[in-house]
């Protein structure tokens, strides 16, 4: 019954009018797409490395000059971590999951495939490797410590064997049957599936959207050696700030001939991984409420200057009989039509910027939940920001109509 | 004129303190939000040398060829950004620019005077490098051009580590020990630390270029004899060879190569040279496919070598798209301030005020919102950048993007400036509709 008036009394503030609905348009669309990115990148944040988390930590070590006896060096420096008091298991590592850096590789399940099946990170690990990493093994056995041989910089990295990822396993052989099967690194011999571990992310997995590879990871027994070395170290539980407070004297004590560059905790290797996505995540939400109260304020101050506007009209509606809430029910009324509208518009924009948004970021698209969700939002909040306004309206007494003629 | 229309629109503004602050706020917040990401985008396309940017020049070799495995795609195919060591020597001993040099960075220790070593981050290269890059010497200079020859053991640092290593003596002639060699220092840099880090983006291609310049150089034939490792970014398209012989023998790509040609002519005689270089070795049988060559210019390279973070591209996407709504915002408050103030001109116009008398008054006073508009937007950007900082936001060194995420002098005048434009085109629509006030209606409604 209002609609109509509303809509003559709008054909007269066109302008006004459509800069609300403009503002709402892209706020909604902002919002909208900001939560999609914040909620996909929680999800992804949320995903289990497989590691023994809470207590690990990784040893960045290189040598002063160029030493030779680089197998020798690592040996004394493993057994010294591994008689530190708290520690559980320690090894020499290519690379672990979250970390960043590691070898990656095409595997193949034909020995003359021109095209992998999948690509893999690679990981090479010593018959500690299950205990140090704290995976799970889900099917077949760990390396043994005759398996396991010393790999140098460009040397073949075939093996006999090799340990997959469950995610993996399934890749390559979808019918579940990956235990004791073969598969082949980039045109070696036959490599023997000997065993299945739950989960092992890849080191750049939180760049990785899930679905499809972060835990495409093989595990091989082999002992690297390069010019720098990673250890891994494994503590008992409750342990890791002790052993964190006294690992780089227990390794100087072996040589004070060393740079140790880093010691990190494992969170803080994970809270490192996802640093850029948490940062974008706090920003995107700053910018958010930022925007909302923007348009909030927008929206108070122009129905402001349209209350003082129509003073007259709403004191002649008073006095014609209206009550005060007819006169609040039209402002709300009226702001439904044009936040309504530019909802509609924002979904538009949203959904197109989401498209850029998507592959820019390398996420899924945003589901309807996030545009019915940002459309409450911003509808509820143009609806608050009219009320005062609205009010203010409704207090205009019915004298006003012939007190200014 | 001015003069009063500016009193009037301080007095206008006045009389309604709330709804002016909201305006100013408004334009402030947009302005601080976009100005923080201009800062940082700004940052990683800069000219890090004016002067020779256009006489600087990355020569790309085709060195490898389309792509043959089968069912692969030309799609990817592009030149190499670096060349391999096969490449870079017979481009410095063919010597066809007035200054060359073949790179790379490399991962060195020293040891400290307290006895503790520590890492640095190392430069291969050959004398040429200092000239060609203008790299300023606070003690010293380069080494020679015979260094390179023979291999000498010599090595130029940087000010931050020669003030490490040599807190109360010139350095200058003193020997240092780095990975286990001795060394003679023969100069010391000034503050030399070009952001972006052009002359190497390898390692700086996702951060946009944040990187630091080393501390350490070193002729890049003793790196070659003592086998430095790379501190960088190696790609091969086969199989590496065992060992450093066959790294330098292999077409991996790992070295960063740079000519200096003063002139568009020695430029084109360049290119001509790397394109008979690749048809050349093309004849003996090394490259089976046509000759591709290109020749960039520092500002071609940055172009085409940095990236701005993908984080980066989404906050500066939000954050321009928040301008819009707040100058929209105040597009609104505008339009309702005038119109709410249509009796006032109304009677300027029938005391014989023009509509462009009218119209400029009203642009005065949205001026003089954007003003403080734009002031409080220097603040909010310098909060926005400290807090970009804060959330590591710019990924790179922390000196490289401290200088790259800081507000100069210049970078205060466009955020001023362009607050007080966006204000104004924003105010264009209703500055418009006020200019259009019938004075006769006003003054009877009156």
């Amino acid at each position: 019954m209002e609609i109509l008036p509303i809509l003559s009394a709008l054909r007269r503030n066109k302008v006004g009018a459509l800069l609300i609905g403009l503002q709402i348009a892209l706020t909604l669309a902002i919002v909208c797409n900001c939560l999609s990115v914040i909620e996909q990148y929680r999800e992804r944040m949320a995903r289990p490395s497989g590691m023994d988390e809470s207590n690990i930590l990784s040893v960045n070590n290189t040598w002063v000059g160029q030493p030779e006896d680089l197998k020798s060096r690592t040996q004394a420096d493993i057994a010294a971590l591994r008689s530190m008091p708290g520690v559980l298991d320690a090894e020499a590592t290519s690379g672990f999951p979250l970390g960043g850096s590691a070898f990656v590789l095409g595997i193949s399940v034909k020995p003359d495939q021109k095209q992998p099946t999948a690509s893999t990170a690679e990981y090479l690990v010593d018959e500690h490797g299950l205990a140090v990493y704290g995976v799970k093994l889900v099917a077949g056995r760990w390396f043994s410590a005759g398996e396991v041989k010393d790999l140098r910089m460009g040397d073949d990295e075939s093996a006999p064997s090799v340990v997959l990822t469950r995610n993996l396993a399934r890749t390559l052989f979808p019918a579940g049957d990956a235990l004791g099967q073969v598969v082949y690194i980039n045109e070696s011999p036959p490599i023997r599936v000997v065993g299945i571990v739950e989960r092992a992310q890849s080191p750049w997995a939180s760049f990785t959207q899930s679905g499809t590879s972060p835990e495409n990871s093989i595990f091989l027994p082999h002992q690297f050696i390069g010019g720098y070395a990673s250890y891994l170290v494994r503590t008992r539980p409750g342990d890791l700030a002790s052993v964190l407070a006294a690992v780089r004297d227990r390794l100087y004590a072996v040589t004070r001939r060393r740079i140790i560059t880093s010691v990190t905790p494992y969170p803080e290797i994970r809270a490192r991984a996802y640093q850029s996505q948490r940062s974008l995540s706090i920003l995107l939400g700053g910018l958010c409420a930022l925007l909302l109260t923007v348009t909030a304020c927008g929206i108070v101050g122009l129905v402001l200057y349209w209350v003082a506007q129509r003073r007259r009209q709403i004191g002649m509606r008073r006095a014609l009989g209206a009550r005060r809430v007819d006169i609040v029910r039209y402002f709300q009324l009226e702001n439904l039509l044009i936040a309504g509208t530019g909802a509609v518009l924002g979904i538009a924009i949203g959904l197109a910027g989401n498209t850029w948004l998507a592959t820019t970021l390398i996420l899924s698209r945003m589901s309807v939940g996030y545009i019915v969700v940002g459309a409450i939002i911003v509808l509820a909040l143009s609806q608050v920001a009219v009320l005062w306004p609205a009010l203010r309206a409704a207090a205009i007494p019915p004298a006003a109509a012939i007190r200014d003629l | 004129m001015l003069g009063y229309y500016l009193e009037l629109a301080i007095r206008s503004l006045r009389r309604n303190v709330a709804l002016t602050a909201l305006m100013v706020t408004v334009v402030a917040f947009g302005i601080g939000a976009s100005m923080t990401v201009l800062t940082t985008l700004r940052a990683m396309a800069v000219d890090p040398i004016p002067d020779k940017s256009a006489q600087l020049f990355v020569p790309q070799i085709d060195a490898w060829g389309p792509p043959t495995r089968p069912g692969a795609t030309t799609a990817g195919y592009k030149l190499q950004d670096q060349i391999s060591y096969r490449d870079a020597m017979a481009l410095m001993k063919a010597h066809r620019a007035v200054r060359q040099s073949a790179m790379y960075g490399v991962a060195l220790d020293v040891v400290g005077p307290d006895g503790v070593p520590f890492a640095v981050g190392g430069r291969a290269a050959y004398a040429d490098f200092f000239r060609m890059f203008e790299v300023p010497f606070r003690q010293g200079g380069p080494w020679t051009a015979s260094d390179d020859q023979g291999a000498a053991n010599v090595a130029v640092l940087s000010a931050k580590l020669a003030n490490r290593l040599f807190p109360h003596d010139d350095p200058v002639g003193k020997t240092i020990s780095l990975s286990d060699h001795d060394y003679r220092v023969v100069g010391v840099l000034d503050a030399w630390n070009p952001v972006p880090r052009y002359y190497d983006l390898t390692q700086g291609q996702r951060n946009g270029g944040l990187a630091d310049a080393e501390d350490v150089f070193v002729p890049f034939s003793v790196a070659i004899v003592r086998q430095m490792q790379i501190s960088g970014t190696i790609m091969c398209n086969a199989r590496l060879g065992a060992g450093w012989e066959g790294q330098l023998a292999s077409e991996c790509i790992w070295l960063q190569f740079w000519a200096e040609l003063p002139s568009a002519a020695a430029a084109r005689d360049y290119k001509a040279f790397l394109y008979n270089y690749a048809a050349q070795q093309r004849q003996l049988g090394r490259f089976h496919w046509p000759p591709w060559v290109e020749l960039r210019d520092v500002h071609q390279w940055m172009a085409l070598e940095i990236s701005v973070p993908d984080t980066l591209r989404v906050s500066s996407a939000v954050a321009f798209g928040f301008l819009f709504v707040c100058l929209t915002n105040a597009a609104g408050l505008m339009l309702a301030r005038f119109s709410g103030r249509a009796g006032e001109l109304g009677v300027r116009r029938a005391m014989g005020a023009s509509r462009w008398d009218v119209g400029l008054q009203c642009l005065v006073e949205t001026a003089v919102v954007g003003l403080p508009g734009g002031l409080l937007g220097v603040g909010l950007t310098i909060a926005g950048l400290a807090s970009q900082r804060a959330l590591h936001m710019v990924p790179g060194s922390t000196a490289a993007v401290s200088r790259a995420t800081s507000l100069d002098g210049s970078m205060i005048l466009i955020t001023v400036g362009l607050a007080v434009c966006a204000t104004v085109c924003s105010a264009l629509y209703p500055v418009w509709r006020a200019s259009r006030v019938q004075p006769a209606w006003q003054l009877k409604t009156q």
